[in-house]
């Protein structure tokens, strides 16, 4: 059964990333894919296998379920609820206008208030939606893109306020715009500005908050966009670097900062594959920030994540298909050593998580740890013949695209011109198609459906309107007390600041602690950036879904 | 019906504040293999947004795509925008995260197609060769 000598019985199988499977793996496999020269140990360069000596033996991956909905005292009651459950960290959902920089009564955000998730206007919503919650212990992280450097000031202003030492505050905020422009599209400003804030952002961060994550780059959103497995790690890295670009430029030292650096990514599809994926992207951003970069710290080097969601694995057909889907993506990420989880609800296909569906998930990753021993041994699969080959080809792969991203003209051109997304869109529609032709399997969907499907009905999470008028009167209370004069002053600094090209964060934080709104703060850099225009494009009809 | 000398003219919009396009532009692909003529307007569409592109473009068909729950109220604004535009008889349909409990209720507002996450991309585009105006 060797490559030069397949059976005729066996059918060539290539992953989604486009390598070829073979049926049995041997050591001469894992020799000729480049040995084991990027395998090392635990907690030590390149970190393929994990980048702690003992991993989940000391610590289990934190469980950080994405939640809120409705206004900050529905949310604040879901986590403590999530919390009295044995979640171990937050993970912030915040409704399309804050996402968008827009304040509850703009009107655009019409309907849309709370739908989604958290409505934020002012720093009372992040009093409101933290009371009672131990920030020492629970950690809390943000997704938030478009208006970040708005809210991570909020979440800093909050916690300074409840007399905890900034200096010591842990938490992740996402603010990774660049994947914005490319799947998800809660973008405010064009690009060139929008890099300038997460800019800001890092370099603030590392003064004024340093234990704090200011982004998280999502390789995450490209997948769900439609981008492969290898993709997704290497276009994920090549934003991570972007931003260190832009960081370095200002005289900030990578040690000072690239610790902080943090990831989200995708785990549905193929197991070994998504295995082989993390395993080699931690040898590879490890590689490139000691070579590319010169980082000499181990942290800077490290490549944390949180491994979670798989939403676009998730169906709407025979819902309870993926109760079972979520626990295979949660052995995935156990088996991938993250050190975050967060597993996409069974009923997120229909709506926003009941609390029934959010305690399986919850229950789903608990059993992990405490039930079937991944937390007792330390990358378990490594040493496997397959799992060795696939991740040393996954890491040639990822390489390739990278070098290939960058002769083209770096990943911050193809996403402003609009490439990246027609790439990824051609590539969503070639899978669409496949599942709708049975070329490639989805169970439930493509396969095993019967005449009558057998349905549950899902709990739908009502919309309550009330909610939202409550939400656009509290603001106009806040805008009433407030004091305006410091209002005034304040926005007045965070437009000059735009101008003038210094960090943003020190005008802001001044701003949201004068209870300035985030639209009101939006609204003077949107003054000065101006607006993002997308660059609409349907080319990339010919080219293969894998080059 | 003179389907045989004009393209069919699609304007598909992404209303409101939603940023999920993978879906709106997968359908716009599947509808430029099927000959179609499609402008798609990108994201954060308002109601005159997508009536001002629906007039611009002489659309035969106006098409949203929705994913995170507003289509009820955003297509209750525009339901009497596009009337007032003359744009009535126009084919007007909808696809996305729309859950059964408002089918009917799309319906009713004039979305003769409506089409629920895991529709068939060339049910998509027969129901608007079968249905255009």
């Amino acid at each position: 059964m060797k490559r030069d000598n397949p059976s005729p019985l066996v059918r060539p199988v290539r992953n989604e990333s486009g390598i070829e499977i073979q049926p049995l793996y041997t050591a001469e496999d894992v020799a000729a894919s480049g040995g084991l020269e990027m395998l090392g140990e635990p907690g030590a360069y390149p970190f393929t296998r994990g980048i702690h000596p003992l991993m989940y033996r000391k610590q289990p991956f934190t469980m950080r379920q994405y939640t809120g909905f409705g206004n900050a005292a529905d949310t604040n009651r879901r986590f403590k609820f999530l919390i009295d459950n044995g979640q171990t960290g937050l993970n912030v959902a915040f409704d399309l206008p804050t996402q968008c920089g827009l304040d509850s009564d703009d009107a655009q955000a019409e309907g849309e208030v709370g739908r989604v998730g958290m409505a934020v206007d002012t720093l009372r919503d992040f009093e409101t939606a933290f009371d009672g919650i131990d920030l020492d212990r629970i950690t809390v992280s943000l997704t938030i893109n478009g208006s970040a450097a708005i809210l991570i000031a909020m979440y800093l202003a909050m916690a300074e306020k409840r007399g905890f030492d900034v200096r010591r505050l842990r938490g992740t905020a996402q603010n990774d715009i660049l994947k914005e422009f490319i799947g998800r599209g809660t973008w405010v400003y064009p690009v060139g500005p929008s890099i300038r804030l997460v800019g800001d952002t890092i370099e603030y961060c590392a003064e004024h908050a340093p234990k704090y994550s200011p982004v998280s780059v999502c390789g995450y959103h490209i997948r769900e966009s439609g981008a492969t497995p290898t993709q997704e790690i290497a276009w994920g890295f090549c934003i991570a670097r972007a931003y260190a670009d832009e960081v370095i430029k200002r005289g900030v030292a990578v040690d000072e900062f690239a610790g902080r650096l943090s990831y989200n990514f995708n785990i549905f599809g193929n197991l070994f594959e998504q295995i082989a994926k993390f395993r080699a992207a931690r040898g590879l951003w490890a590689k490139i920030m000691r070579e590319e970069y010169g980082a000499t710290q181990p942290g800077s080097m490290w490549m944390r994540m949180i491994a979670g969601g798989g939403g676009g694995g998730l169906t709407l057909e025979q819902p309870e298909n993926n109760i079972v889907r979520g626990a295979y993506y949660a052995l995935i990420a156990g088996l991938s050593g993250a050190q975050t989880m967060a597993l996409c609800c069974y009923d997120e296909a229909y709506t926003i998580p009941s609390e029934y569906a959010q305690r399986l998930s919850l229950r789903t990753m608990q059993m992990l740890i405490e039930e079937m021993g991944l937390a007792e041994t330390v990358d378990p699969l490594g040493g496997s013949y397959y799992v060795e080959t696939l991740t040393n080809q996954m890491r040639s792969e990822m390489e390739r695209i990278i070098a290939d991203t960058d002769a083209a003209g770096g990943i911050v051109k193809l996403v402003a011109d609009g490439t990246i997304q027609s790439r990824v869109s051609a590539q969503a529609y070639r899978m669409q198609r496949a599942i709708e032709s049975g070329a490639f399997p989805k169970i439930g969907v493509n396969r095993y459906r019967s005449e009558r499907e057998e349905t549950h009905p899902v709990e739908m999470h009502p919309y309550r309107a009330d909610d939202a008028r409550a939400q656009v009167g509290a603001l106009q209370r806040v805008r009433v007390e407030r004091d305006a004069a410091a209002v005034a002053r304040a926005l007045d600094r965070v437009e000059a600041d735009a101008r003038s090209g210094v960090n943003l964060m020190p005008a802001i934080v001044e701003a949201v602690k004068a209870y300035a709104s985030v639209g009101e703060i939006t609204q003077r850099m949107v003054g000065v950036f101006g607006r993002y225009v997308e660059p609409i494009r349907f080319d990339h009809r010919e080219e293969e879904a894998v080059s | 019906m003179n389907s045989t000398t004009r393209k069919i003219k699609v304007v598909l919009a992404k209303p409101g504040l939603d940023g999920h396009d993978q879906g709106a532009k997968v359908v716009v692909r599947a509808m430029l293999d099927a000959g179609f003529d499609v402008h798609y307007t990108g994201l954060r569409q308002s109601p005159q947004q997508v009536v001002d592109a629906a007039l611009r473009h002489d659309a035969d068909v106006i098409a949203l795509s929705s994913m995170a729950g507003s289509h009820l109220p955003f297509c209750t604004r525009l339901k009497p925008m596009l009337e007032q535009a003359g744009l009535g008889d126009r084919l007007w349909v909808i696809g996305g995260n729309l859950p059964a409990q408002d089918h009917d209720a799309l319906r009713e507002l004039g979305f003769s197609g409506v089409f629920q996450t895991g529709s068939r991309l060339d049910a998509i585009c027969d129901f608007i060769r079968a249905n255009r105006s």
